[in-house]
C-alpha cells in the first residue's frame, strides 16, 4: 500500500474525528441543559442495577420520579433499608414502607416427581417449548424447568435443579422479571417474610394431579382447617394467604402434616431439591 | 427534468421507507403517535439534509484528490467517514433538542440516538456517492429523501392512531396489523412508479 494513501486515511479520519469532536464539545457547552443535582445525587445512591423492578425504565428514570415525588424511594426493590433511608435523608423526604417481595416458583414437580409426557429436544427455552403442544411436562401448570427465568434474572438468583426452577432467597430482590417471562405463570411475587409456601400451581382435580405428580396439592384442607386465616383453598388448590396478619411459620407444618408435601418451608424445599430429590412424602 | 427526479423522485417514486425499505426501525418504532412522529420526521429531515451536504463535500473534495501529482483514492473509507459525520450530527441534534424541546426529547427516547444507525441516512449518503452528485444536487436529494421519509412516517402514524380504535382479531393486534397496513401503504406507493 502506498504511504501517501495511509497518511491520507489517517489524516482524514483523525482530522474529521477531531473537528467533529470540537463541534460537539462546543454545542454541549453552549446548549448545556442544567440537570437537577438532586437527580444525580439519588442516582448515585441507587444500586444501578437497571432491573426495572420499580416499574420505571432504569435507575435514572426512577431517580427522576423520586425527585418529582411520583415514587417514594422505597419503591426500589434492590436497595436495602439503609440505602433507601440514605436517599430519603438526602432529599429530606419520608422513605415509605418497602413491603419487600420475593419470587417463589409455586411448583415442586422436579424430574423425579413429574414424568414428562413427551420427549422434547427443541430449544431449551420455556416460552419456545410451551408453544409445542404446551411443553414437555406431564403437568400442564408446573414449572417447565428450561430456564427462561434464569436467563432473564438480572441478579442470578434462579437456578435449575432437577428440571425445576429454584429461587435463591438471599439473592432475589423481587424485581418481577421472571414473573413476566414465565409462560406458565408459575412464579409469583410474595411477601419476602413468608417462610412457608404451597409448591403447587395446578387447579386440576386431585385425581388428575396425582396421575402426573407425586407432590401436587390435593386440596385435602388440612392446612386450612388448622389455620383458616393463614391458608385459602380454591377448588383443589391450597395457597398461603400472604396478606394474613400472621404468616404461617415452620412450626405450623409439623401440626398440619401435609400429606403430599406440596406445603413446605422454603428452606426444606431448597434442601430437598439440592440434596434429596428422591424424597417422597406420600409413602410415609 | 433532473430536479424532478431529485425532488418528486426522492420523496415519492423512490420513497425511502415504502419503496427502498430503508429506515424501517423508526418507521415502526415512533409511529404510535402523530405528535412524536412529527418530531421524528423533523429530526430526520434535518439530519438527512445536513448529512447529505457534509458527506457530498467529503466525497467531492476529500476522498479523491491529487497530491504532488499523484492521485490518492480514499473511497474505501466511505462508509466509515459517513457514519462518523452522521453520528456527530445526531449528537449535536440531541444536545440541542434536550435544551430546546425536552418534552419531545423524552418522547423520542432511544429513537433519537438511533438516527445514527438509521440506514435511510447512510443510504442517502451512499446513493449520492454512487450517483456522483454535486453538492447542491446531493443536498436537494437528501432533503427530499427526508421529506419522503416524513410523508411515509406521518401517513403511517395517522393510520395507526386510527387503528388503535379498531378491534382486529387478537392475533393481529398491535404490530401485526401495523405491518399489514405498512404493506398496503407500500403497494399504494407503487402507483407513483413511472412518474419520473
Amino acid at each position: 500500500m502506498d504511504m501517501d494513501v495511509i497518511a491520507g486515511a489517517v489524516l482524514l479520519m483523525g482530522g474529521a474525528g477531531i473537528l467533529l469532536g470540537v463541534v460537539i464539545a462546543l454545542f454541549a457547552r453552549f446548549f448545556k441543559t442544567p440537570s437537577d443535582a438532586r437527580v444525580d445525587l439519588v442516582l448515585e445512591l441507587l444500586p444501578g442495577a437497571n432491573c426495572g423492578g420499580c416499574g420505571k425504565a432504569g435507575c435514572a428514570d426512577f431517580a427522576r420520579s423520586v425527585v418529582s415525588g411520583e415514587n417514594p424511594p422505597s419503591r426500589c426493590p434492590v436497595s436495602s433499608v439503609e440505602q433507601v433511608n440514605a436517599i430519603a435523608m438526602a432529599l429530606g423526604i419520608t422513605a415509605g414502607t418497602q413491603g419487600r417481595k420475593r419470587a417463589v416458583v409455586r411448583c415442586g414437580g422436579d424430574t423425579l416427581q413429574v414424568a414428562d409426557k413427551v420427549n422434547y429436544n427443541g430449544v431449551a427455552d420455556c416460552v419456545t417449548a410451551s408453544l409445542v403442544t404446551g411443553g414437555p411436562k406431564g403437568c400442564r401448570y408446573g414449572c417447565l424447568g428450561l430456564g427462561s427465568c434464569v436467563n432473564v434474572c438480572p441478579f442470578g438468583a434462579i437456578e435449575i435443579v432437577n428440571n425445576l426452577a429454584l429461587v435463591h432467597r438471599e439473592l432475589c430482590v423481587g424485581c418481577g422479571k421472571c414473573v413476566d417471562v414465565c409462560p406458565r405463570g408459575v412464579i409469583s411475587l410474595v411477601n419476602a417474610e413468608a417462610e412457608v409456601h404451597v409448591y403447587c400451581n395446578s387447579p386440576e382435580k386431585a385425581p388428575e394431579k396425582r396421575k402426573v405428580c407425586k407432590v401436587g396439592c390435593i386440596g385435602c384442607r388440612k392446612c386450612a382447617k388448622y389455620a383458616p386465616d393463614k391458608f385459602t383453598i380454591e377448588g383443589f388448590l391450597a395457597s398461603v394467604n400472604y396478606e394474613a396478619q400472621v404468616l404461617p411459620v415452620r412450626e405450623d407444618l409439623d401440626n398440619i402434616k401435609c400429606p403430599t408435601g406440596a406445603l413446605l418451608s422454603a428452606e426444606e424445599h431448597h434442601y430437598i431439591e439440592k440434596h434429596n430429590p428422591a424424597w417422597e412424602k406420600s409413602e410415609k | 427534468m433532473k430536479y424532478l427526479e431529485l425532488t418528486v423522485g426522492a420523496a415519492l417514486v423512490y420513497n425511502f421507507v415504502l419503496t427502498r425499505f430503508l429506515g424501517i426501525c423508526p418507521f415502526l418504532g415512533v409511529s404510535r403517535q402523530l405528535s412524536t412522529a412529527m418530531g421524528m420526521s423533523g429530526a430526520v429531515v434535518f439530519v438527512m439534509t445536513v448529512a447529505s451536504f457534509c458527506t457530498s463535500c467529503i466525497y467531492n473534495y476529500l476522498l479523491k484528490f491529487t497530491l504532488r501529482g499523484k492521485s490518492i483514492d480514499l473511497t474505501f473509507l466511505q462508509v466509515l467517514v459517513f457514519i462518523l459525520v452522521i453520528a456527530a450530527l445526531v449528537q449535536v441534534i440531541e444536545i440541542v433538542m434536550q435544551k430546546a424541546t425536552p418534552g419531545l426529547y423524552q418522547a423520542l427516547g432511544i429513537y433519537l440516538p438511533l438516527i445514527t444507525t438509521n440506514c435511510a441516512v447512510l443510504g442517502a449518503a451512499t446513493l449520492n456517492f454512487n450517483a456522483n452528485r454535486s453538492i447542491l444536487d446531493a443536498t436537494i436529494f437528501g432533503c427530499f429523501s427526508g421529506i419522503g421519509f416524513a410523508i411515509a412516517l406521518l401517513l403511517f402514524a395517522s393510520l395507526r392512531e386510527k387503528l388503535e380504535l379498531a378491534s382486529p382479531p387478537k392475533a393481529f393486534q398491535g404490530i401485526p396489523i401495523g405491518l399489514i397496513t405498512a404493506g398496503i401503504l407500500a403497494m399504494a406507493f407503487v402507483g407513483f412508479s413511472g412518474l419520473c
